[in-house]
């Protein structure tokens, strides 16, 4: 279990690595989707086997669709590609990476370096996510449906003509 | 064993990623990747700590996040494309004007 979850976590850093620097939409999509299938098979390993189906279904499906989708009626060309890697100059990425560098190093040491005992992964059954989810957790599916809700009228209303 | 510090560990470098992605691309739909990037990192260490705790809590917030991330790609989406539309360009630097005129 622990080789599969280093070897994911290593497909998936990769992946989501080419997926930032890419010039094309597309192939930047389709490592993104790459990095969400392995982030899947993480899920596995953690032991959250409905998470790992709903990060295939909503992300690797419904989300990368939908950029597609858009990718497509956006009809990019060669000249947006080559515009695309005129932007990503290299002295760009210096500064962003100096900070992220520096987040990196604090967000490991507060979060890593905590003492804390370690329990053994057990299995956490969707049985047992939907049984909180619909009893505890109810007004907060309500208020994601709301969320949601404004979300689709949101969209409806900026999409017209 | 898969310890609790690995999945966090993993999720501090795809949210490094997403930020690195977002602080230095332009094209407005590599930003809105980014966020993706940086929406799902804070889900598996969500699903991480429902594994270190042992509650399904944690599985619980990985699906609002879902959620927050459909709700805020769908508008993104189309506010991408009004844009595409207005000013012909991906590029977030260009849209520096609320109203036109």
């Amino acid at each position: 279990m622990t080789m599969i979850f280093f070897s994911a976590a290593a497909v998936t850093l990769i992946a989501t690595a080419l997926a930032i620097t890419r010039a094309n939409p597309v192939h930047g999509l389709l490592n993104f989707v790459v990095s969400l299938l392995s982030m899947a098979v993480i899920f596995f390993t953690l032991g959250a086997p409905f998470a790992a189906a709903l990060e295939v279904m909503v992300y690797a499906g419904a989300v990368v669709v939908l950029f597609l989708f858009v990718v497509m009626m956006l009809s990019l060309d060669r000249a947006a590609a080559s515009r695309e890697r005129e932007w990503m100059a290299r002295p760009v990425w210096v500064l962003p990476f100096l900070f992220v560098a520096v987040l990196g190093a604090l967000l490991a040491r507060i979060m890593l370096f905590s003492p804390g005992d370690d329990a053994a992964p057990a299995v956490i059954t969707p049985q047992a996510v939907g049984a909180r989810l619909f009893t505890t957790e109810i007004a907060a599916v309500e208020l994601a449906s709301m969320l949601l809700l404004a979300g689709l009228i949101g969209a409806f209303h900026m999409g017209r003509k | 064993m898969i310890t609790w510090q690995m999945p966090a560990a993993l999720a501090i470098g795809l949210f490094l990623l997403g930020l690195l992605g977002l602080l230095a691309r332009r094209s407005l739909i590599f930003v809105l990747m980014s966020i993706e990037i940086m929406l799902n990192a804070a889900g598996l260490l969500f699903v991480a700590a429902g594994m270190r705790w042992g509650t399904p809590d944690g599985q619980i917030m990985f699906i609002f996040v879902l959620n927050l991330a459909g709700a805020e790609l769908a508008l993104g989406l189309i506010f991408l494309l009004r844009l595409r539309t207005r000013l012909t360009t991906l590029d977030g630097d260009a849209a520096n004007l609320l109203r036109d005129g």
